[in-house]
């Protein structure tokens, strides 16, 4: 039996979660640092996996032709409850690898971002790296049960990290959050049923499926399709199912609404193109131009509605329905490789961007308990290095060239415009003039203008760890942007493969 | 050395990062670093031209792939031919001189390192554009000159002004940027590849269908539109002034506002493919040219008249490459591609010229409005004569450098009267404006005394540049002197060498028109013959409209931005009210079911389970009634079943019609009977359990 890596992303976070449960309660910085220490084993592991997939199996794919094939790193299917069939089955390959570096960079940068919490702070960092769990689970999993069952797992320490730790409304967004997603998961669970019993022999497993769904009637593919969409979507969020996003967003602790945007997100996006994408290329077919329409009117509403907001935690919330209206746009128009790398591109590139602009908004918020745009006012004059990064990140999602973000945005274009209606398309190019007028006027209203010494004038500049937290994400979001070069030859044989298994 | 040229831009970014990095807090080791870097870049620069005059222009390119997709490959590369090679000189010329003069102009300033920083991160975007060999690296480099320009014309941002000025920068910009990623999006689909020589080699094998064809050239023209500050928007230069003057010297005058003019010649192959988007090029260049020659001529700031001459004089090399485009699809000769480049270049150096002397005067005399100043000739001589020289070159005035290449732009409209006719009126307001510039500036008695006194000749860090540049300024145009036989003309070409040769009406006519605008300002605003307030009441509608600039500003914020932050709010309460409303009501809606349902469980369901105990009880009280124990009743019930006994029997049809009366009769008589009995029985046995059972059943039912 080989090393079992992929189990310890997840298990690691785990066995963590329990020692931090054993240190008394008052040793608070043993707490931090147990919980911080033990989220760099799962990120190791995960840098691990992308260097040694890069170097060693990036060109798997392009000769495989399932999606089993494509898995550089299996563990199972060894069977766990055989008289159901369901059987636990761990797998990695070109797409999951750069959500799980994504995961565990995140997952500890939002732990150094927590060490600001005061309150139950035992409870916090245990139901944080359960969170962390349940995240790296979810990327691996590989058979429904196992996949269903870390999906809903991270549900419960989301809901206690933002109906315990949360701003004044967090009772309400913490149950919308959970009820919102348990909803969609209903529909999910539906369909993981219809595709059990459809089986012959009943299984679970999600590689035997996908080679076996395209069998089923178009009525049985567009159930499946439609009921693993909404789902997916509520998690994504795609319009409309949006609105729990800026309420758990805004009621969030910051290292949690980090969490929730930079790796949660991702999930939906993920299971659509691992998932229901692959399995059901029919229903895809005929329901592509419907995703993209709505990818449209995320990209376009959310920058709208971003414009409009006066928090600015609300105002990044909206701009990650309006960036995620691209990874659905790169979704509808499947057929082209450029658009599912620039999805995959958006998926990490809004993770390091939209996860820095969190952290940054809560850096502020710590000193000045305040969100409201208009009651800052050129903060540039007191806080040079503070306003560089944000401006630096504010760029970086606006989509300026030289850094991630662009490049997501300009593959997910030139894939959509030769698969999709152009017009369409075109319009979706709005979203790039929309996105720099929302983020000017957030950058103008805080850091430019006259700065009032008599209100701000105790504000103190980033510190050394919150620095530490955010420069990955800076260095990340550079090097991708200068050079996706490696980022791509990551993915392009698997997200091939993908392309061939979608066009069956 | 041409193989390394990309060392030049690199150069600029190392100034970048060593300031950013480690030199910040030394303020004279960040502007040395800048110094040095771009000195360098300017000595390279020369030499690549050299190397690229030695190989006749034979052009360089090399690249390497950033990443591929399926067929698309995105590549950064190095193209050096004599285009680039002119516009490294002129990037690296101003540059040079914007930043040695910065030195002396930014003395003071709180972020004074932070300034050169942006100014070496500028030229590092600027020169990359300039070297860029495809499509998708030019738009990259494209994005970044704006981001600069946004920070840079910020710089000041506590000033409310300036900060929106850099805002409105980006955004304008950005919109015309919207139609360039369009242009390149169709190049993409319909080429397969962004390098300039294959989209080149495939526009003209007709590869690309014509009406694609141009669809492309015009939205890659929109994208030139918004940086080089075209109609409809041009808005966002004059603005841009509240940066500092040597930003507005070298991004708003010499380099970046250039860039779409060199988008332009570097695409030409598009527009000479597409004669219709080489017109729209054209005339979108003289409408821009006109209309802000047209408002500098009433214009009192001094930076905003320079403002809207760039954007004039912008106009003016769109618009000859636009005709070159549109005459050499029709089979002509045309001497704009020519005029274009070389006007950009000559105005790179007169106007950066212009832009740096009136930041000498703004920081002699403490402000910008030109009724304030006057007389300041004998008090800032090499100032004074700098700026008098730019001015006489970009009037056109033999034989300063504007003279050659103004008289080329007139050359190519020998074939459209029209554009003939507009471009020389754009030359003689050209000159009006400059030199009611100059005589107010300069000439005449003081209007401002106070700042007069205070007014005194700027130090040598930025005399220096001025003095270079105003060299420049006479000589820089003679490299296309029209008797050169391996002039200007034969070095930047496109298509095949055209040599025309000195056309001496043309001269003439140009000559006559520049002079006649500068001797009117002389009448006007240094003689004072005809007073300039008089003639501003005579033509009050029209005066009103110039100096309001057109009212563009104010339409644009009715038409445009109020409706659309109107929309954005309306959608943030629709999102809020509506959508998340929807999620809610849904929620509220799950409780009110619940609610119902708890109702309903409480009243109904379990409320029949006690009315099924009641009735039973209730009946079983009833029955109690009937069996009062008296022989009376017993008897009378069965006479009431013999007498239904014989009904029955014999008068079957009378039961079946009258059953319901019978029934009627029969239940009203238990009822009366069970009364009757019931009065008895209390009567009877008043002191007896029954009552206390009944007592003890409800208080069974109330809990």
């Amino acid at each position: 039996m080989q090393f079992p890596i992929l189990s310890l992303l997840f298990f690691v976070p785990l066995a963590g979660m329990l020692a931090v449960m054993l240190i008394p309660r008052e040793r608070k910085w043993a707490i931090r640092w147990t919980a911080t220490v033990v989220s760099l084993v799962p990120l190791a592991l995960s840098a691990w996996l992308t260097w040694d997939y890069f170097f060693n199996y990036r060109d798997l794919a392009t000769v495989a032709g399932t999606m089993a094939e494509c898995m550089a790193y299996v563990e199972g299917p060894y069977n766990w409850i055989p008289s159901l069939n369901i059987q636990y089955y761990l797998g990695a390959d070109g797409i999951s690898i750069p959500l799980l570096i994504l995961t565990g960079l995140l997952t500890t940068v939002s732990l150094l971002a927590s060490f600001g919490i005061e309150d139950r702070v035992k409870e916090y960092f245990a139901f944080f790296l359960l969170l962390a769990a349940g995240m790296m689970g979810v990327f691996v999993a590989l058979d429904f049960f196992l996949f269903y069952v870390f999906w809903e797992v991270m549900l419960v320490p989301m809901y206690f990290l933002i109906g315990v730790w949360g701003g004044p409304r967090k009772e309400y967004a913490a149950i919308k959050f959970f009820l919102y997603t348990l909803f969609g998961s209903i529909f999910m669970l539906v369909s993981i049923l219809i595709l059990y019993f459809t089986s012959q022999p009943h299984t679970l497993n999600m590689m035997t499926l996908i080679e076996t769904t395209p069998g089923l009637t178009h009525t049985l593919q567009m159930v499946c399709f439609i009921f693993f969409f909404i789902a997916f979507a509520i998690k994504v969020p795609v319009w409309p199912f949006h609105t729990w996003l800026p309420d758990a967003h805004v009621e969030a602790p910051t290292a949690v609404s980090v969490i929730l945007a930079g790796v949660l997100l991702k999930m939906g996006t993920y299971a659509m193109l691992r998932i229901s994408w692959p399995m059901f290329p029919e229903a895809l077919r005929s329901l592509s131009f419907w995703i993209a329409i709505l990818g449209l009117i995320g990209i376009i509403y959310g920058a709208l509605v971003s414009m409009a907001q006066k928090d600015l935690k609300k105002l990044v919330a909206y701009s990650s329905v309006s960036h995620m209206g691209y990874c659905m746009l790169a979704l509808a128009a499947f057929s082209s490789v450029q658009a599912i790398a620039g999805c995959m591109f958006q998926m990490v590139s809004h993770g390091l961007i939209t996860g820095a602009l969190f952290l940054l908004v809560g850096v502020l918020y710590d000193r000045a308990h305040t969100r409201e745009i208009a009651a800052f006012g050129g903060l540039g004059a007191k806080l040079p290095v503070y306003t560089g990064i944000m401006v630096f990140f504010s760029m970086a999602a606006l989509g300026l060239p030289g850094m991630s973000g662009f490049i997501a945005e300009f593959m997910i274009f030139i894939g959509a415009f030769t698969v999709l209606n152009k017009v369409l398309v075109g319009i979706c190019v709005l979203g790039v003039v929309l996105g720099a007028t929302y983020m000017l006027r957030m950058v103008q209203n805080v850091f430019l203008g006259k700065f009032d010494a008599s209100k701000w004038g105790g504000l103190t500049e980033i510190n050394l760890r919150e620095t530490i937290a955010v420069a990955p994400l800076m260095v990340l979001t550079v090097l991708i942007g200068v050079y996706p070069k490696p980022l791509s030859m990551l993915m392009s044989a698997t997200i091939e493969n993908l392309i061939n298994l979608m066009a069956r | 050395m041409i193989e390394h040229a990309y060392i030049i831009p690199l150069l600029q970014l190392f100034a970048f990062l060593m300031i950013v990095f480690f030199l910040r807090w030394k303020e004279p080791l960040s502007a040395a670093c800048s110094i040095a870097m771009i000195v360098i870049g300017w000595v390279m620069s020369v030499v690549v031209l050299i190397e690229m005059l030695a190989r006749h222009g034979a052009p360089y390119e090399a690249f390497f792939y950033l990443t591929s997709f399926a067929t698309l490959n995105f590549e950064i590369g190095l193209l050096v031919d004599p285009l680039t090679a002119v516009m490294l000189m002129v990037v690296t010329t101003v540059g040079g001189c914007v930043v040695i003069y910065s030195v002396g102009y930014m003395k003071g300033d709180p972020r004074f390192s932070r300034f050169f920083s942006y100014l070496s991160l500028f030229l590092f975007a600027m020169l990359g554009l300039v070297l860029a060999n495809n499509f998708f690296m030019i738009f990259i480099f494209w994005e970044l000159v704006g981001l600069t320009s946004y920070l840079l014309i910020g710089f000041w941002f506590e000033k409310k002004v300036a900060a929106d000025a850099g805002k409105k920068a980006f955004i304008t910009t950005r919109i015309g940027d919207l139609g360039f990623i369009v242009g390149l999006l169709l190049i993409a689909a319909y080429a397969g590849t962004f390098n300039f020589g294959e989209v080149f080699d495939k526009v003209s094998a007709g590869f690309i269908p014509a009406g694609i064809l141009t669809v492309i050239a015009v939205f890659v023209f929109c994208g030139a539109v918004g940086k080089s500050a075209q109609f409809p928007l041009h808005v966002w230069l004059p603005d841009a002034m509240e940066g500092p003057t040597p930003v507005s010297a070298l991004i708003h005058a010499a380099t970046m506002v250039a860039a779409g003019v060199y988008l332009v010649a570097r695409t030409m192959p598009l527009f000479v493919g597409s004669a219709e988007a080489a017109m729209v090029v054209a005339v979108i260049g003289l409408v821009t040219s006109f209309i802000a020659a047209s408002i500098g001529l009433v214009q009192n700031d001094i930076k905003r008249i320079l403002a809207y001459s760039t954007v004039s004089q912008l106009g003016y090399m769109i618009m000859a490459l636009g005709l070159f485009g549109y005459d050499s699809a029709h089979q002509h000769h045309s001497a704009g591609y020519v005029a274009g480049t070389l006007h950009l270049m000559t105005h790179g150096c007169f106007k950066g010229l212009l832009f740096l002397g009136a930041g000498s005067v703004i920081h002699a005399i403490g402000t910008n409005d030109i009724q304030e100043m006057g007389g300041l000739g004998p008090k800032m001589k090499t100032t004074a004569i700098a700026f008098m020289i730019a001015s006489l070159s970009i009037a056109g005035i033999f034989p300063f450098s504007g003279f050659w290449s103004k008289d080329e732009i007139v050359a190519a409209t020998l074939h459209h009267p029209i554009f003939m006719f507009f471009t020389l009126a754009i030359a003689f307001m050209t000159a009006f404006y400059m030199w009611r510039l100059c005589f107010l500036t300069f000439f005449g008695k003081p209007r401002n005394q106070e700042r007069f006194e205070h007014a005194h000749e700027s130090p040598r860090w930025m005399t220096w540049p001025l003095v270079f540049l105003a060299f420049l300024s006479i000589f820089a145009g003679w490299v296309a002197l029209p008797w050169l036989h391996h002039g200007y003309s034969s070095f930047v070409y496109y298509g095949e060498v055209h040599h025309a040769g000195p056309n001496y009406m043309l001269m003439v006519i140009s000559t006559i028109v520049a002079v006649s605008g500068i001797g009117l300002a002389y009448l006007i605003y240094y003689r004072q013959t005809i007073s300039a307030d008089r003639l501003a009441e005579r033509f009050r509608p029209i005066y009103t409209l110039l100096y309001n600039k057109y009212y563009f500003d104010e339409f644009y914020d009715l038409i445009l931005i109020r409706p659309i932050m109107a929309f954005a709010r309306f959608m943030w309460t629709f999102d809020a009210g509506v959508i998340d409303g929807l999620v809610n009501l849904t929620g509220r809606a799950t409780i009110l079911w619940s609610d119902i349902k708890e109702w309903f469980d409480t009243w109904i369901v379990d409320g029949a389970v006690n009315g099924v105990g009641w009735l039973v009880r209730q009946g079983s009280a009833l029955l109690r009634f009937m069996e009062p124990g008296k022989v009376q009743f017993y008897a009378l019930f069965v006479l009431a079943g013999v007498v239904m006994a014989a009904l029955a029997k014999y008068e079957r049809a009378f039961i079946v019609t009258r059953w319901p009366l019978l029934s009627g009769v029969f239940l009203i008589g238990l009822v009366v009977l069970g009364v009757l009995t019931r009065y008895d029985a209390v009567k009877q046995r008043k002191a007896q359990t029954v009552t206390g059972m009944v007592e003890i059943d409800t208080e069974e039912q109330k809990k």
